[in-house]
């Protein structure tokens, strides 16, 4: 009964946790109630198991905390994206592990009283084994990938083996095949645990074969689709040893990893099943690059002269930036702005990083403060009243072609109206086309002018020329 | 189990309702402490871990190795919120 109560305590903390970090406020001490409910959920846990191997348990919490909380400090805002995918992945092994570890030495116990189909409660409690190793086998080895692409230690570009889809059908069906005869037919342990063995085998390869194709411009997707998968598994996990705390927050995690894939593939004008299967960016320059014509560029020089003279600049960040670390170069021109009389904001895109909330949180690293960083559907009535849109390392989410060419490979996906601001400063390390290969018509508009370089370069030179201004 | 069914269901509706109005300037931390969360497999891996003390030791092996994995997760995930809302709520 207390065990019960204790645990019902530590799962309101997850829920009292997750409503608190919704409000900036109050994020951090919800993050930290939360981990309180973990540290509860944990305890309770070892006292009242029965037979538990103490010196492996906290030998495996040491480990466990040590090497998370030292990744944790070293890890840099712009790898944040990376980081999130493999303490994903490894929630996913570990939930693979307990469904392994569950079943090896029940199986025969449970076999004894026939087909575990013979008996609801053996029978669910086989799938869910089934699908604590399944789900989370792909969500580490799709977490891998994830990693992987986003560290680019492999190319970001989607990458499919011919007939892919076919490849991951028939996998599928293996799963389903190998679960009814473990489910069904097997009556001997070894075999029961052949069957699971090789389901992880397959788990692992679909991980790899469904992240594979996706471009590394969808990594927000990825994400957010492996966070909701990593809860599913904890969940499955929790059905088969029966711990209804993992159930509940394993459940929750699914949920809110669902919603932000929402979220994202909204941002995207994108559904699920497209980000998928789509290998979008595979059969390039659809839109056709092409040439640009009647473009104008400029020079840090006149474009400070430009600022001086503005009422209020809206600054337009995009990964371009985090990847030249100008975030606090950034920072410094908005103050030099400010000092000016200028009124300075920023307009972040939903994809704007390499994951949700991602250009948030490097902008936050800065010192900016967050009150100035203004989502897409506030800011976009804004942008008529700007002087200067300065548009940092970002592209397809300011191509107005995704509001008027029904032919362009992004029409329908929400952007940014920079091109409304009286005049537009697109900073640029040169004329190509971006990721995804689109043409910008934004660069040949006529309030348009390119400013080349890198754009903490760039940010750096305007912040020289302001201030002899 | 039935129970366990109700549960999972509810908490689905649960988490749905508690996100869906986190704004965007949140997106990350909050993936990031939902990922932590998730770590919560960590229990499970302990309850494995009591039970494959009774026999198997590739079991026991394989509990071990599941509650490395899954603190590392919980750890790591806490903590690097933590570090981001730090940032957030600091006076400029």
């Amino acid at each position: 009964m207390l065990i019960t109560l204790l645990n019902l305590l530590a799962a309101s903390l997850f829920i009292f946790g997750l409503k608190k970090l919704s409000a900036v406020k109050t994020a951090r001490f919800g993050n930290q109630l939360a981990a309180a409910g973990m540290a509860l959920a944990i305890v309770v846990t070892m006292v009242h198991v029965t037979e538990l191997s103490w010196v492996y348990a906290i030998l495996g919490i040491l480990i466990g905390s040590a090497v998370g909380a030292y990744a944790a400090q070293k890890v840099q805002m712009t790898q944040m994206p990376q980081m999130v995918a493999l303490f994903n992945g490894l929630g996913g092994l570990a939930s693979a592990f307990v469904g392994i570890a569950e079943l090896l030495p029940k199986a025969q116990i449970y076999l004894s009283m026939g087909h575990f189909s013979h008996h609801q409660a053996t029978a669910i409690w086989f799938v869910a084994v089934v699908l604590s190793v399944l789900v989370g086998g792909l969500t580490f080895t799709g977490s891998l990938v994830a990693f992987a692409k986003l560290q680019e230690l492999i190319s970001g570009k989607p990458m499919a083996l011919p007939q892919q889809q076919l490849i991951n059908a028939g996998l599928g069906i293996a799963c389903v095949v190998l679960t009814i005869l473990g489910l069904a037919i097997f009556s001997s342990a070894g075999w029961v645990i052949t069957c699971v063995m090789f389901l992880l085998v397959i788990s692992l390869v679909l991980g790899v074969s469904l992240t594979m194709p996706i471009g590394g411009a969808d990594m927000p997707v990825v994400i957010s689709l492996l966070n909701s998968y990593s809860g599913i598994a904890g969940a499955a996990a929790g059905f088969a040893v029966g711990e209804p705390i993992l159930v509940i927050a394993g459940a929750m995690v699914g949920a809110s990893g669902i919603i932000l894939t929402q979220i994202m593939c909204k941002a995207m004008n994108r559904s699920l099943a497209n980000v998928i299967f789509g290998g979008f960016g595979a059969e390039d320059s659809s839109g056709g690059g092409g040439e640009y014509k009647n473009t104008r560029s400029t020079t840090a020089e006149e474009a400070a002269m430009l600022f001086d003279s503005a009422q209020l600049a809206i600054i337009v960040p995009g990964y371009g930036l985090a990847v030249a670390q100008a975030q606090h170069a950034v920072r410094e021109f908005a103050n030099l702005l400010e000092k000016k009389g200028c009124k300075v904001l920023y307009a972040i895109h939903p994809v704007a990083g390499r994951m949700p909330g991602h250009m948030n949180v490097l902008l936050a690293e800065a010192n900016i403060p967050y009150e100035q960083l203004i989502e897409m559907d506030q800011i976009n009535s804004e942008f008529k009243n700007a002087d200067i849109a300065l548009v940092l390392g970002a592209n397809d989410v300011v191509n107005p072609a995704a509001k008027t060419d029904p032919k362009s490979p992004i029409y329908g996906m929400p952007v940014l109206n920079v091109e409304q601001a009286r005049t537009v400063i697109m900073v640029k390390r040169s004329m190509n086309p971006g990721f995804a290969g689109i043409k910008n018509e934004l660069f040949e508009l006529e309030n348009t002018l390119m400013l080349f370089g890198d754009a903490k370069k760039v940010v750096s030179d305007l912040n020289e020329q302001l201030k002899q201004l | 189990m039935e129970m366990l069914l109700a549960l999972f269901v509810l908490s689905i509706f649960l988490g749905f309702e508690l996100i869906n109005k986190v704004p965007p300037t949140l997106h990350t931390p909050l993936m990031s402490g939902a990922n932590a969360i998730s770590g919560i497999t960590v229990v499970g891996a302990l309850a494995a871990l009591a039970v494959a003390t009774k026999g198997a030791p590739f079991s026991k092996f394989l509990a071990f190795l599941a509650v490395i994995a899954a603190m590392i997760n919980v750890v790591g995930g806490f903590v690097v919120t933590d570090r981001m809302l730090k940032m957030f709520v600091k006076k400029k």
